[in-house]
């Protein structure tokens, strides 16, 4: 067999276990695994990690409306750099994705850039205003089968409600920005000692945990599908556990920044470290480190939201909250975590497909499955500091992180690599 | 010293040299010409996103005893309102020829941000709720004229110390030189967690008093960003306003502080304000001289 | 690098600063409207000794000043952090006859920045100047009324003068 392309010396997480084998891809698709064939293009993984492309639930593109920032098409580029075959662009563009032809045009815009697949979460609400219910089943037929208002929690109770029951029926995901806008009017950062200090309004941890317990006695009346976005405290933590042991179907991500960093990095004001959910304390941190250790917590999504140096070449305060994190998730979260290969791929690559239904991502390597993989070695050591992204504001830029992306193939093609030769 | 950022960033023997020079340059202000050399030729920019009278005053008074020029900038008379941005006022007030930049602004790090795009020093004049370290010196200086040193005093500071740079600033500034802190006011206007501070705390001012060498009222403002935080200002002044009844809890030698302007009536009765046991007219005064010897120390070295 | 060599011993200096008081007695006949202003730091204490012998000369203590230059110099910003002493008149000096005191006269520039301070404070009846050593090198028309020592030096020497309340002897050295 002649391949189009060999991934050499990987150890490679398959369908029967973990192995140090040789893959061969053709037409887009995993031919052989083992054996030797001849290849046009070969990638020595020396050891490294094989696995599952990475699968993103939480990014923030920017397309359309806020092209500046970022783009299908660097955003594309940006998370072929992180390892990703797959991402979840968030609703909140502008116009919202609040109808079915925009949510087409997300796709459809992926697919033209051809770098990672691109599907799109679908807002709650009409211009995600939480007033009234967005189209729900035109977006349901276009593909999208995560629903949510992020950037904003859905505050009305009784609409979030009739959301959940809707699309309880289809199976769609309801997953929920918690944030109760009372208790975090004003506020800046985690509320606690270094709030405190600088004098700082606070965001108490509370602010996400009311929402969240309120979500799951909705999704407990509903039976809908319910996921918490980027959780930052223990509290949220044990909530969904346990709701988890009393068997609601509820998931959480967790983001490379809140596995990362806690509230003292705030201290010296650089806006590269504000976001929602504020960066927490150092005890929150651990537990969330732990949760997505055991499993407590289903998935690591980035949260990436870009922004252009010009709007946060400002003071803390009026800096617009969230950072980027497609090319720095992989190595952010083993530097922070450490994880065992098998665990590393279910929170970054196979759950976040099943939850967002994306049925050729996630996938153990098998013969005939697409060939949406990643070559991640977990010992290389590297400092982020130029970005493929359109935009520069991360927090992990000049932090020394261990391991590091080699290579990533979408459907068979090339979309990354330090080491092709 | 490159900046005055926060009195974080200075330790005892530094403000103590601070407080020195500040007490030299008040006699200089004492002189028939009440005026200086020094600095001919340098120019200072006081930039101040937020309004405030006394504290760009007396910056521009400072500037001025040392002969130095001032150049004013506040928004509203300015391209702030056409949407410029505070980096490009400070670096086009630097192209103009300022040396030194004195920032005031309602948001948190906005002078060290500041500090980090000019080349010239930077003095913090009030960065929202964080600090105000030109106050705390003079505050210093003002005890120090007073008790001679600041070891050993017990200070209550009483109000809204949630919102107030002044208490951060006072806080490390007085503790730093010896001196024992009480924040006294209701929860509300606590920070939500103390354990950074260095201070003990009581919800009554009544039970204090016999204890504190030092009063020190902040100014309240009842309302914040989203609203009301307290029932009302007369119910604050009924709880925590300093009257002649309240002087009289105080020890004797107890004198009674007040960064201004002061809300009469609220913080702090009228005659009360005017005891010769009120120190706020040494703070104005002292005031000049401490940012005198701000400015010399940044622009005298370079 | 050499040992600096002593130019004016101990009693060279006691002399010096003698022959200044009987100096600055007979040109003024008397002392009775007479401020002598030491320049901080050196010259407080030169002052103050001359003030000692003019005291054993006319039985009539003369008022002894203190001036610190720091905030007339003209290189502030070439300098490190800059250091204040005190400044202290103990009389107005308005009409006063005013004998600036210092150790050594070199480039003038110290003398010029002591007129501005004094102008500051007062204004003299007239101003005079004493110094303990006159090591040339102008740099301003500037010179002295009272010389404890010529000392003709080159620009880069080192002229050192140690005195007593500061430095717990007296004398002047040169190195280079």
């Amino acid at each position: 067999m002649n391949s189009e392309l060999a991934i050499r010396n990987g150890t490679v997480l398959t369908a029967d276990g973990v192995a140090e084998i040789d893959l061969f891809v053709k037409d887009g698709r995993i031919a052989s695994i083992g054996g030797d064939h001849d290849s046009h293009t070969t990638i020595d993984a020396n050891g490294a990690w094989v696995g599952p492309g990475l699968v993103d639930l939480h990014c923030h593109l920017r397309e359309p409306g806020e092209e500046w920032k970022e783009d299908i098409a660097s955003g594309s580029a940006a998370a072929a750099a992180g390892g990703f075959t797959a991402l979840v662009a968030m609703p909140n563009t502008k116009p919202a994705i609040d109808s079915g032809h925009l949510a087409c045009f997300i796709t459809e815009r992926g697919r033209q850039v051809g770098l990672c697949q691109i599907a799109t979460a679908g807002a709650i609400t009409m211009a995600r205003d939480g007033k009234a219910l967005s189209h729900l089943d035109e977006l349901w037929e276009a593909g999208v089968r995560i629903f949510t208002d992020d950037g904003a929690s859905v505050a009305d109770a009784g609409l979030l409600r009739l959301a959940m029951e809707y699309l309880a029926e289809r199976g769609a995901v309801v997953a929920q920005h918690a944030e109760d806008q009372g208790l975090s009017l004003g506020g800046q950062m985690h509320e606690g000692a270094i709030s405190s200090l600088l004098g700082l309004r606070g965001i108490p941890a509370l602010a996400e945990e009311l929402v969240v317990a309120r979500d799951l006695a909705l999704a407990r009346l509903t039976g809908v599908r319910y996921h918490v976005q980027h959780i930052s405290s223990r509290g949220t933590l044990d909530l969904i556990s346990d709701a988890r042991a009393q068997g609601l179907p509820v998931t959480s991500e967790v983001t490379p920044h809140h596995l990362a960093f806690d509230d003292e990095r705030v201290m010296a004001l650089d806006p590269a470290f504000k976001m929602y959910p504020p960066l927490r304390a150092a005890s929150d941190r651990e537990a969330l480190v732990a949760g997505l250790s055991d499993g407590s917590i289903d998935v690591v999504a980035t949260d990436h939201a870009p922004h252009a140096p010009f709007e946060t070449e400002v003071t803390f305060a009026e800096a617009p909250r969230g950072v980027i994190g497609l090319e720095s998730a992989a190595s952010a979260v083993m530097t922070a975590c450490s994880l065992p290969i098998e665990t590393f791929f279910a929170r970054m690559s196979i759950s976040p497909a099943q939850i967002a239904q994306l049925e050729n991502q996630g996938r153990r390597v098998a013969t005939g499955i697409l060939a949406n993989l990643v070559v991640f070695d977990p010992e290389r050591t590297w400092t982020p500091d130029r970005f493929r992204s359109r935009s520069e504001n991360s927090p992990f830029r000049g932090e020394a992180l261990r391991g590091m992306v080699l290579a990533t193939i979408y459907e068979g093609r090339v979309t990354h690599s330090l080491v092709k030769s | 010293m490159k900046h005055l950022l926060s009195i974080s960033d200075l330790d005892r023997a530094e403000i103590e040299d601070l407080l020195t020079l500040a007490a030299e340059f008040s006699s200089v202000l004492e002189r028939d010409i009440p005026k200086v050399p020094t600095l001919r030729g340098r120019t200072i920019a006081t930039v101040f996103f937020e309004a405030s009278t006394r504290t760009r005053l007396s910056f521009e008074r400072a500037a001025k005893a040392l002969s130095a020029d001032v150049m004013s900038f506040a928004p509203g008379t300015s391209s702030v309102t056409k949407g410029e941005s505070l980096k490009d006022t400070v670096l086009t007030l630097e192209a103009t020829g300022a040396d030194l930049f004195v920032v005031r602004h309602e948001s948190v790090g906005a002078a060290a941000r500041v500090a980090g795009w000019v080349n010239g020093p930077v003095i913090n004049g009030g960065d929202g709720a964080h600090q105000h370290p030109t106050q705390a010196l003079l505050d210093a200086l003002t005890l120090r004229q007073r008790f001679g040193k600041l070891d050993g005093l017990k200070v209550g500071i009483v109000g809204d110390i949630a919102n107030s740079r002044v208490a951060r600033s006072n806080i490390d500034a007085f503790t730093k030189l010896g001196a024992q802190v009480e924040l006294i006011a209701p929860s509300p206007l606590l920070p939500v967690d103390l354990s950074a501070f260095p201070v003990t705390v009581s919800g009554s001012l009544e039970d204090s008093l016999p204890h504190l060498d030092v009063v020190y009222l902040l100014r309240v403002q009842i309302e914040r960003g989203s609203g009301p935080i307290l029932p009302s200002l007369a119910e604050y002044g009924l709880r925590f306003g300093m009257n002649r009844q309240r002087l009289q809890m105080l020890p004797a030698d107890a004198v009674v502080m007040h960064p201004g302007p002061i809300n009469r009536g609220v913080e702090i009765t009228a005659d009360v304000a005017d005891d010769p046991r009120s120190l706020v007219l040494d703070q104005v005064q002292n005031g000049v001289s401490t940012r005198m010897a701000v400015i010399f120390r940044l622009l005298g070295a370079s | 690098m050499p040992e600096p060599t002593r130019l004016l011993s101990a009693d060279d200096v006691r002399r010096a600063l003698t022959r200044i008081a009987h100096e600055i007695c007979e040109h003024h006949s008397g002392v009775s409207n007479l401020v002598l202003i030491g320049i901080q730091t050196r010259g407080v204490p030169l002052a103050e000794s001359i003030s000692e012998a003019i005291a054993d000369i006319e039985h009539e203590k003369v008022f002894v000043g203190s001036l610190d230059i720091g905030l007339y110099r003209d290189d502030l910003a070439s300098r490190p952090t800059p250091r204040l002493g005190r400044t202290l008149m103990p009389v107005d000096l308005n009409g006063r006859n005013v004998v600036l005191v210092d150790d050594v006269l070199f480039t003038g520039r110290t003398i010029r920045a002591a007129l501005d301070a004094l102008s500051d404070l007062g204004r003299p009846a007239a101003v005079e100047l004493a110094v303990l050593v006159d090591r040339g090198h102008r740099q301003l028309p500037i010179r002295a009324d009272y010389v404890g020592k010529n000392l003709p030096t080159s620009i880069d020497q080192r002229v050192t003068v140690r005195v007593e309340a500061i430095d717990g002897e007296n004398g002047v050295w040169v190195g280079s």
